[in-house]
């Protein structure tokens, strides 16, 4: 019987010819990574607890200073400082500092620090981004990432895979977002949980890898383990130039066995959102359209690189943002801000009225630049909208994809991007 | 730490897909490092819940529906139930990442559709963890619980994974000794 993707690298990780879902085996970690939260309380379990000196491999390490960074209070500075000194003391070779690297989930694929045929962990649920770049990422708690550095290996319960083939393509103005938010609408939040979601088929093969990238994000909002994609020529000259190690792309084989094979036709999903209190929330955009916003945050692992920021000023060029409503707009890295910058696009943010922020994960997990008040509507890109993700528990959050989001604000109530813009240039589509 | 043959508490009673943002909001995780201050806002985020945690006596159990945990991977949302005194956590299902984060602490979980079916707010529980069996002395039932990987029960059992990697640690020392 042949594997899937996910069976061969979590099988070459451990040592053996071959793994069967439900099979509990130890696995060497190629990389791991950590943040401002996680890395205090691993750090310190790792050095007091488990008395270790010194990680395995600091060369396969990398620590972002992004969720509560820019400090946003002294008891953040103290979590900043203990990252940093950690990082330092162990040193790790891919530290990123505050104005230096940003989220975690892009610094890390942009770098080129996760590669295919790996096995890749994080201490942040959303690690499982990685997976559009063909290997095994999933995200772990602090005690786990305790454990692999200091031993450089980690326990894993090897997943059923469910496998999800999209055919045809994503219909005008529909992005990989939209697909994704449908996909979790269908299976709901725990419709993977604890399960590999294979996403596979011809709609894939028209996206770029940004916009892969989205959709490996989201895994986690459907529970799973992990999320993971092909090696095919995007990831090649995504990696090309960028990949700081050799790798060996996995393919999964053609009698691998999968628990559920869900099939979608692209060309039917519309635009949607995920309304308030779960990312499973599914509606198509029609149903909402028109409902009165506080705030638009264009930000998160999720949907603020660089292809996001086109789109999002695509729309913005030329409009103000409506009277009563504010628009957010979070770089998700450095590099990100650094293009943005050199395509004109944050002269068109400022001239809309929008807030630009330096490149943290800030509002989406209602840490800091956007918190939500009692009562308050957002359309966020973001990933969730649990009760109280960006703030009070009171607050509604619906999740869109960046044009929607950049639209609505010019409007102040949900709306379709068609109606601020024609038609998306060609080249940003 | 070992985990207690016998746990017995009063249940609280919490639904499906109760995700860590609710069990323990993002701005409390500047205190990563202090489980009592984390546990005083336990569960806070769950609507309705707000001061949830001062009436949580020592040792009482938490009963919840099915992906309890889902979101976030911060392992602060075990050490918060921990931290209010919660002696065991019983659910429908879990996530997997508050799953796991429970077993590398040591700290016992039980995944039983049963209990979680028939247990209401308040009933008085004891939970033999070595059977897995919970009875509610209230209502008088028993329910059964889902037995896990041997894995994983033996972490559980050990007291988590940082006695597991001290082990491991050690072997490699006395190795790497053996071999000068």
């Amino acid at each position: 019987m042949g594997m899937t993707m996910t069976e061969k690298i979590l099988a070459r990780g451990a040592g053996r010819d071959s793994v069967r879902p439900g099979d509990l085996v130890l696995a060497k970690v190629d990389f791991a990574m950590g943040h401002d939260l996680t890395i205090p309380p691993a750090g310190k379990i790792m050095r007091e607890q488990m008395g270790a000196e010194k990680i395995w491999d600091p060369e396969r390490v990398a620590v972002t200073q992004d969720h509560f960074q820019p400090a946003k209070d002294a008891a953040s500075a103290t979590l900043g400082r203990l990252t940093r000194e950690f990082s330092r003391d162990m040193g790790i070779k891919w530290y990123f500092e505050v104005g230096q690297g940003g989220i975690c989930h892009t610094v890390l694929p942009e770098n080129g620090l996760v590669l295919p045929g790996e096995l890749v962990v994080g201490a942040d649920s959303h690690s499982c981004t990685y997976g559009a770049l063909n290997n095994f990422a999933t995200g772990i708690g602090s005690t786990d990432l305790a454990c692999v550095f200091a031993l450089g290996e980690l326990w894993f319960r090897v997943p059923e895979t469910l496998k999800f083939v999209y055919h045809n393509r994503l219909k005008e103005w529909v992005e990989a977002k939209d697909l994704i938010l449908y996909v979790i609408g269908q299976i709901g939040v725990d419709g993977a949980r604890s399960k590999a979601m294979e996403h596979t088929g011809e709609a894939l093969r028209h996206i770029d890898m940004e916009a892969r990238l989205t959709m490996t994000n989201m895994a986690i909002e459907a529970g799973a383990k992990n999320g993971i994609m092909e090696f095919d020529e995007v990831t090649r000259q995504y990696l090309d130039g960028r990949a700081k190690r050799a790798y060996t792309p996995v393919s999964s084989d053609p009698d691998a066995e999968y628990e559920k094979v869900f099939e979608f036709d692209a060309e039917k999903v519309e635009l949607g959102v995920a309304r308030p209190m779960s990312p499973d929330n599914y509606s198509p955009l029609s149903e909402v359209a028109g409902t009165k916003l506080d705030q638009v945050f264009i930000g998160s692992c999720t949907n603020s690189r660089i292809t996001d920021l086109r789109r999002a000023a695509a729309v913005l060029d030329g409009h103000k943002v409506a009277p009563g409503v504010r628009l957010i707009i979070t770089p998700s890295s450095h590099q990100v801000a650094i293009q943005a910058e050199k395509e004109g696009l944050i002269g068109i943010f400022l001239a809309s009225g929008a807030a630009w922020t330096t490149a943290t994960c800030g509002a989406c997990l209602g840490g800091h630049m956007g918190v939500l008040g009692e009562g308050e509507v957002c359309l966020s890109t973001t990933n969730r909208n649990f009760p109280g993700r960006m703030g009070h528990p009171k607050a509604l959050v619906y999740l869109s994809n960046p044009a929607v989001a950049a639209a609505s604000a010019v409007t102040g109530v949900i709306t379709h991007p068609k109606e601020v813009l024609n038609k998306m240039p060609a080249g940003i589509a | 730490m070992t985990l207690p043959k016998v746990i017995r508490g009063r249940a609280w009673k919490f639904g499906a897909n109760i995700d860590t943002d609710q069990i323990i909001p993002a701005k409390y995780a500047i205190y990563s490092l202090d489980e009592k201050e984390l546990g005083k806002h336990a569960m806070e985020g769950v609507p309705g819940k707000e001061g949830w945690s001062a009436g949580v006596a020592q040792g009482d159990i938490l009963v919840a529906g099915s992906n309890f945990g889902c979101g976030s991977s911060r392992e602060i949302a075990p050490v918060a139930i921990r931290g209010a005194g919660i002696a065991l956590v019983i659910a429908d299902s879990y996530a997997r990442i508050f799953f796991r984060n429970a077993i590398n602490m040591g700290y016992p979980i039980l995944q039983s559709p049963q209990a979680a079916e028939g247990v209401d707010e308040g009933d008085e529980l004891e939970v033999d963890l070595e059977e897995g069996i919970v009875r509610n002395f209230t209502k008088g039932d028993e329910y059964r619980s889902e037995a896990f990987p041997k894995f994983m029960n033996e972490l559980l059992h050990m007291g988590g994974l940082v006695p597991w990697v001290r082990k491991r640690l050690e072997e490699r020392r006395r190795v790497a000794t053996a071999r000068g």
